[in-house]
């Protein structure tokens, strides 16, 4: 099983596309971290604004490598689900495509076995390229901005954590993300196995995450009580859970705390179940599929 | 032994019968051809038995095995060719075989790589990126692929399929050095009727995916046996007299025209004799033995294009 | 007859007159005390309790210098400073030229104490009114309401300790007014942890902020550099 994970791995960094996805990454975390570096202010004023007519705000501080990282996950992590589905998509559909799949499949290795060490190879490069996110928007961001408190701008409050009650937030964080795209990754290898070209399920992972994205942000009772509880989208932000902390009697917030541990990990849960589903799924379907590719 | 041994196998897609109660046996050391047209159930026949379509009915077995309960034990004595090889095109040739051998269970030096490709003659196209192959070329590599692990059984779907004359005639040359020398089980499946009949032991016929026959080539075909297309003025009147004569059990076939008779190619001058003794108007007595001739014989196949005539 | 009611209306005009030098004196006495220092550097702790944000516990500087310059920084971190914070220091609140009234007597913290209305002549000027609440016995100001044009009404309680003699306290909780602070939701992408929905921010209670500062040390009259303010 391991050498089969290795010659997994071994065909997804030989392909191209991959080094796709961890470019678009560098330019994407890049081209945030010049903007802010040149206009931080503006974007500061953008989300603290209707404070500082009553606040001082010291725009210096504020703007530092834990903010900047912050702010880069926000807007990339809704965006990093595509560059999932282009590796995760391929995997059975691309082979299907290049007619590799049925010399594959005619090999002395179980249907199981293969599909097990396909997702597995998958969510190696799904932690991969989530660690090089990590890393180009954490340590390239506090080596550029350094380190100071972090402000995390809620839709209507404000949290200010202490630059020592940081960094372990951000590796919990990354750690939820990292599971968060894998049950992307894990809905595009279900969607792989239906097709025999990897567009179809790109396309169809991407258009789902995103469907699922407007319910789970969209403001209505309807949706509220019914459909959003049960969408992996509406978990997938569970990683911003690490940064909203618990306070006091007095409304002082309490460092090391996190404000609804319990909702986290049942997010967390949620997402794992669904990975577990997914994959469960498109085992029992490979099983049972006939490669006429 | 019995290397295969498929009993009443049958597959159906939604409301199309692509296999339907199929039974052959395949001995070692057979070069064992499978012949049908296009869409005759071959490609989904093989593909069965490298487990790669579920039967809807029947069983197969390989090695005396059950291929469903064993089947990682089976395809570990099994390398197949399927349709037209297709492979990883951004990796190296190396890579491919390297790639394909690991995961047939197999630890590999590079040495031992090297010299399969050097029998398929791609030792020194090893480093180069297969999206840069002819069809020939990968079709070699395909075979190296198939035979990296020494398999006992050597399955081939269309092997010749795109080649030019001269990629045939290696694939020929190959298929029968691995049979007689490497004393390898061969199981072509082809259309090309003239290749097979230049290497088959046993053959099976099949269409529609029904079988039509099956047994070694001296008993369905014995090349001292003659098939001649007889032009005849009035090719029902002809056939009458044929019935009512000693030749009636030669009669193949009545076409619009013509009769079809089998006979031995001694018995010729005795048939065109005879012909003529009955009055029967001959205006063309062309004798030849072909598989094509035999199989078209058997599978009563309509010209799907405007007939070329002579 | 007449007399008497001229007398007691003299009386009653003396009275007011010297109730009216009471409070000047008074707050004369307490400008002079606060006098002494010219400047100084506070250590100590910030709580801030602000509706809408959450805010650990931060060590800060107070930076004080004559005639009215106050900074409050935090060296090591982020804290979000009201910009009424002028009103902290009572040295900028007696600073400016203004007509005290007396405004009667109370208590804070079971304390007597004397109210006293500040009016300031500077009809420009951003203080409005202050008031007082003096502890006459020991020329301390336990407490100050600051209503101003920008920042509404702001309030400074404050306690004493070890700095009492330079009128310096050891707590001060400065209580003032915040905006409301909303953002859409498409921006911030908020996780909707699924628990019931918080109390509506924007009550009238939810809309006053509170800092409370308490010192632990103060370097008093040591000099400090302009450039600390800026």
């Amino acid at each position: 099983m391991w050498q089969l994970l290795q010659i997994e791995l071994f065909k997804i960094f030989r392909k191209p596309r991959t080094y796709i996805s961890f470019g678009a990454i560098a330019a994407m975390v890049l081209i945030v971290q010049i903007a802010l570096k040149f206009d931080g202010q503006s974007y500061i004023e953008f989300l603290l604004g209707s404070l500082k007519d009553t606040l001082d705000i010291p725009y210096n501080t504020i703007l530092n490598g834990y903010f900047v990282c912050f702010v880069v996950l926000n807007l990339l992590l809704i965006h990093i689900p595509l560059l999932i589905a282009l590796v995760a998509g391929d995997e059975i559909a691309g082979e299907a495509n290049m007619g590799t799949l049925r010399l594959l499949v005619s090999k002395p290795v179980s249907r199981t076995q293969l599909m097990l060490c396909k997702f597995a190879a998958t969510v190696v490069y799904t932690a991969l390229l989530l660690a090089w996110m990590a890393f180009l928007s954490l340590v390239l961001s506090i080596f550029l901005f350094g380190t100071n408190d972090l402000i995390v701008a809620r839709s209507n409050a404000l949290e200010i954590i202490s630059r020592n009650d940081v960094l372990w937030r951000y590796l919990a964080a990354f750690a939820y993300a990292t599971v968060a795209l894998t049950t992307v990754a894990s809905l595009a290898f279900l969607l792989s196995v239906f097709a025999d070209n990897s567009i179809g399920p790109i396309v169809s992972t991407i258009s789902i995450v995103i469907v699922f994205t407007i319910l789970s942000e969209l403001q209505i009772p309807l949706y509220d009580r019914t459909v959003k509880p049960y969408l992996f989208t509406s978990h997938m932000l569970g990683w911003k859970g690490f940064f909203y902390l618990k306070t006091d009697a007095e409304g002082i917030s309490i460092p090391g705390t996190i404000e609804n541990l319990p909702a986290v990990l049942k997010s967390m849960s949620i997402l794992l179940a669904y990975i577990f589903l997914f994959t469960c799924s498109a085992m029992f379907i490979f099983k049972r599929k006939d490669i006429l590719s | 032994m019995d290397v295969i041994n498929v009993s009443h196998l049958s597959k159906q897609f939604s409301d199309v019968n692509a296999v339907t109660d199929l039974s052959f046996t395949v001995k070692d050391a057979d070069v064992y051809g499978f012949l049908g047209q296009n869409g005759a159930g071959k490609s989904t026949t093989i593909r069965m038995l490298l487990s790669l379509v579920r039967p809807s009915a029947g069983k197969i077995e390989l090695f005396g095995l059950d291929l469903l309960r064993h089947r990682k034990e089976v395809l570990q004595q099994v390398g197949a060719v399927i349709e037209r090889p297709d492979l990883y095109k951004y990796l190296s040739a190396y890579e491919n075989l390297l790639l394909f051998a690991k995961m047939s269970g197999l630890r590999v030096q590079r040495r031992q790589l090297m010299e399969q490709l050097e029998m398929v003659g791609l030792a020194e196209r090893a480093a180069s990126k297969v999206k840069t192959f002819s069809q020939g070329m990968k079709q070699r590599l395909g075979i190296a692929i198939a035979l990296i692990h020494n398999p006992p059984l050597v399955i081939l779907d269309e092997p010749v399929n795109g080649l030019d004359p001269q990629g045939i005639a290696d694939m020929r040359n190959l298929i029968l050095h691995l049979s007689r020398h490497l004393k390898k089980t061969v199981l072509v499946s082809s259309h090309l009727l003239n290749e097979m009949e230049q290497i088959a032991t046993r053959m099976l016929i099949i269409d529609k995916g029904r079988k039509i026959i099956e047994g070694s080539v001296n008993e369905l075909f014995d090349p001292a046996k003659t098939i001649v297309e007889a032009s005849v003025n009035n090719a029902a009147l002809a056939a009458e007299k044929i019935k009512q004569s000693q030749w009636a059990g030669n009669l193949q076939q009545v076409n619009e025209g013509q009769l079809v008779l089998q006979v031995h190619k001694d018995q010729l001058a005795q048939l065109n004799k005879a012909m003529v003794d009955m009055n029967i108007a001959v205006t063309g007595f062309k004798p030849g033995h072909s598989l094509e001739k035999y199989f078209l014989s058997l599978t009563g196949t309509n010209q799907h294009v405007a007939a070329f005539t002579n | 007859m007449k007399q008497i009611l001229m007398l007691a209306l003299l009386v009653l005009v003396t009275a007011l007159g010297s109730r009216a030098q009471d409070a000047t004196l008074l707050v004369q006495k307490v400008k002079t005390k606060l006098d002494k220092v010219n400047d100084y550097q506070a250590s100590g702790e910030m709580k801030t309790n602000v509706s809408f944000m959450k805010v650990p516990a931060a060590q800060v500087s107070v930076y004080f210098k004559k005639p009215g310059k106050i900074k409050i920084k935090n060296e090591k971190g982020i804290s979000l400073v009201p910009k009424g914070t002028v009103s902290i220091s009572l040295n900028n609140l007696l600073g400016s030229q203004y007509q005290a009234l007396d405004g009667g007597v109370d208590n804070v913290n079971g304390v007597p104490v004397k109210v006293v209305k500040l009016l300031p002549l500077d009809e420009n000027g951003e203080v409005v009114l202050s008031k007082l609440y003096i502890d006459e016995k020991n020329l301390l100001i336990l407490k100050a309401k600051t209503t101003t044009r920008e920042s509404g009404t702001n309030e400074l309680e404050m306690s004493y300790g070890k700095f009492a003699e330079y009128a310096l306290p050891d707590k001060i909780i400065f209580t003032f007014n915040t905006q409301d602070y909303k953002l859409p939701k498409g921006v911030t992408f908020d996780y909707d942890d699924g628990s019931q929905k918080k109390k509506d921010t924007n009550t009238k209670e939810n809309q006053r902020g509170k800092i409370e500062i308490t010192y632990s040390a103060y370097v008093i009259n040591k000099g400090i550099s302009d450039d600390v303010f800026k």
